[in-house]
């Protein structure tokens, strides 16, 4: 322990304490019968605009994201930056179909899209896979976000051997796996609020200070290799990085609202006005994640892969290293330790929430559907706690004890299963034109053919698809769901006729998708 | 007894304008280029954060005018 960045490691302590007392203090607020799924679970229902606009970016924008993205820019170049056009895109997706899908889940008491899908197209099998789907994809994002705390920690300098180096991950665990059972949404919301606080904080700092430390951004291009500066003008016959950085993009949006924590962070605003608002006041964080992937390019100028100090990070955790270690490299002590305590701490919010969804999913959609008909109020809430805690531990367990690439292997593969519950989720908001069946076939094919697209590229996000003798990169998430709508369009017809003169279940009516 | 159905879940022209966000972002031969720099930013940067605030601009215009 005698690499300790003291300063550093006491405010990192102190800024921890301050949110763990906030994540108890949080039951408290716009009080509420824990006891109740939905109080737990979605927070009273009672967030309006502004906190569900911190909530929703502690979800979004996570610790993964800080570190992630600029080790993307700092290793391969301008292809990270995809996550700009990614957020832009995705906020008018959000603004139009997401409130629909909010005033039905608040007029029918729905708490996930499982409820919804249940509802609406009343097949319970659709809506397993649906949940299962979900449930499947957040584990590995949970996994993840321990990775982003991990770095920070190791950055700090605490160090030990075997079990002994995981004790400050074990401790943080324990902070977030209490408070989460206490407190429910409310302790992720409320800590929001401060994560968000921090990382504005040191995002501005780090692209205003770090850039003149440097001597202006002209000075830091100029030190980015060019072949890392654009993307890499495409070869003949060929659409190469063009397409796999639109596709991306849109891909990743499409699939952003769909992921379990994404609607649980949704439902939980207090108006279908509140969250159309959102839409507009979200893209702040966009403009941030903008200016993050920058922060990739100043490691790069700044020369962090440099210096030996820095050597023993980058040896464990590769480019995800980088941040901290321009962090390390440019700021003093003490601002290094509410950098690393935002990123942290933007680790511990969108774990909680991405663990409550998931209980929420468990609860609701399996368990109530298959084993308990009746569960009692509390026996929901008391499942959905419990549930929430072995999420948690199991994350804890698989970074803890396999390598982090696997992690970020099934990530891949979340993002790529999570995409093929858009025709059920965000085209059933619309219409009940589809066919149920003919859905839970069209996800199983996209399921099948994204997971092999993926292994084929071996576990990279794109797939060279050919065609007419030209290649066209793109991200096997937004092939297999144009697959797999395809497929139940054309499913629909067939399988209606089949079913003969059944009519389509559907609990919902039109007037409940709006105000 | 005739009650207009007015603007609930009416598709509006505003909605169109979203759309151009879309058209700007997600064509990258447009903007993959260094030139013009502006405050040391290569073009390819500063144009989709740029567009970040243009469509941000975009979608609460579309907010005000779809509001009931």
């Amino acid at each position: 322990m005698q690499d300790v960045n003291w300063i550093a490691l006491i405010i990192f302590i102190a800024v921890f304490g301050f949110i763990t007392w906030l994540g108890f203090a949080a039951a408290n607020w716009r009080r509420g019968d824990l006891d109740l799924l939905h109080e737990w679970g979605l927070g009273g229902r009672r967030f309006g605009t502004v906190v569900t606009w911190f909530l929703i970016g502690g979800d979004l924008y996570t610790a993964y994201t800080f570190i992630a993205v600029p080790a993307l820019a700092f290793g391969a170049g301008a292809v990270a930056f995809f996550a700009v056009p990614y957020t832009i895109v995705a906020y008018p997706i959000f603004f139009l179909v997401f409130p629909r899908i909010w005033h039905v889940c608040h007029k029918r008491n729905y708490i996930t899209a499982g409820d919804f899908v249940r509802g609406r197209f009343g097949n319970r099998w659709l809506a397993l896979a649906v949940t299962i789907t979900g449930i499947v994809a957040t584990m590995p994002y949970i996994a993840l976000q321990l990775v982003g705390l991990q770095v920070v920690i190791g950055a700090l300098g605490v160090s030990g051997t075997g079990l002994a180096a995981d004790l400050p991950l074990i401790i943080a665990f324990v902070i977030l796996a209490a408070f989460t059972y206490s407190s429910g949404l409310r302790a992720p919301a409320s800590i929001a609020i401060v994560k968000d606080i921090l990382i504005y904080l040191t995002a501005f700092a780090a692209v205003i200070v770090i850039p003149i430390e440097l001597g202006g951004f002209g000075k830091i291009f100029a030190a980015v290799p060019p072949p890392k500066l654009l993307l890499a003008t495409p070869g003949p016959n060929t659409t190469g990085a063009y397409s796999a950085y639109a596709t991306l993009a849109l891909g990743s949006a499409l699939a952003l609202f769909l992921y379990p924590h994404s609607v649980t962070g949704i439902l939980s605003a207090s108006s279908g006005r509140a969250v159309r608002r959102n839409a507009a006041l979200l893209p702040g964080y966009s403009f941030m994640l903008g200016l993050l992937a920058l922060v990739g390019f100043f490691a790069i100028a700044a020369g962090v892969a440099g210096p030996p100090e820095y050597a023993a990070g980058f040896k464990q955790f590769g480019n995800n290293f980088a941040v901290p270690a321009l962090f390390l490299h440019s700021f003093p002590s003490w601002f290094v330790g509410i950098a690393f305590a935002a990123i942290g701490v933007g680790a511990l919010v969108p774990a909680a929430i991405m663990s409550i969804a998931a209980a929420n999913l468990y609860t609701r959609n399996i368990h109530r559907e298959f084993f308990n008909r009746n569960p009692t109020d509390k026996q929901e809430a008391q499942m959905a706690k419990w549930v929430s805690l072995i999420v948690k531990l199991g994350a804890l367990v698989f970074i803890i004890f396999v390598p982090t690439q696997y992690a970020i292997y099934l990530q891949l593969l979340g993002g790529i299963w999570i995409i093929q519950t858009l025709p059920a989720v965000i085209l059933g908001a619309y219409t009940r034109w589809f066919n149920d069946w003919a859905l839970l076939v069209g996800w199983a094919v996209g399921i099948a053919f994204g997971t092999g697209m993926a292994v084929a590229a071996n576990l990279t996000p794109t797939y060279p698809l050919q065609f007419a003798g030209y290649t066209f990169p793109g991200y096997t998430a937004l092939y297999t769901v144009i697959l797999n709508i395809l497929v139940t369009i054309v499913l629909t017809p067939v399988f209606n006729a089949i079913a003969a003169q059944r009519t389509p279940l559907d609990e919902t009516v039109a007037s409940d998708y709006y105000a | 007894m005739f009650e207009p159905s007015k603007k609930r879940g009416r598709w509006s022209w505003w909605y169109l304008l979203l759309l151009v966000q879309f058209v700007a972002v997600l064509w990258p031969p447009f903007y993959n280029k260094a030139e013009p720099y502006w405050v040391g930013l290569p073009f390819f940067y500063w144009y989709q954060l740029l567009w970040v605030i243009i469509g941000a601009v975009l979608t609460a215009i579309v907010y005000v005018a779809t509001e009931d």
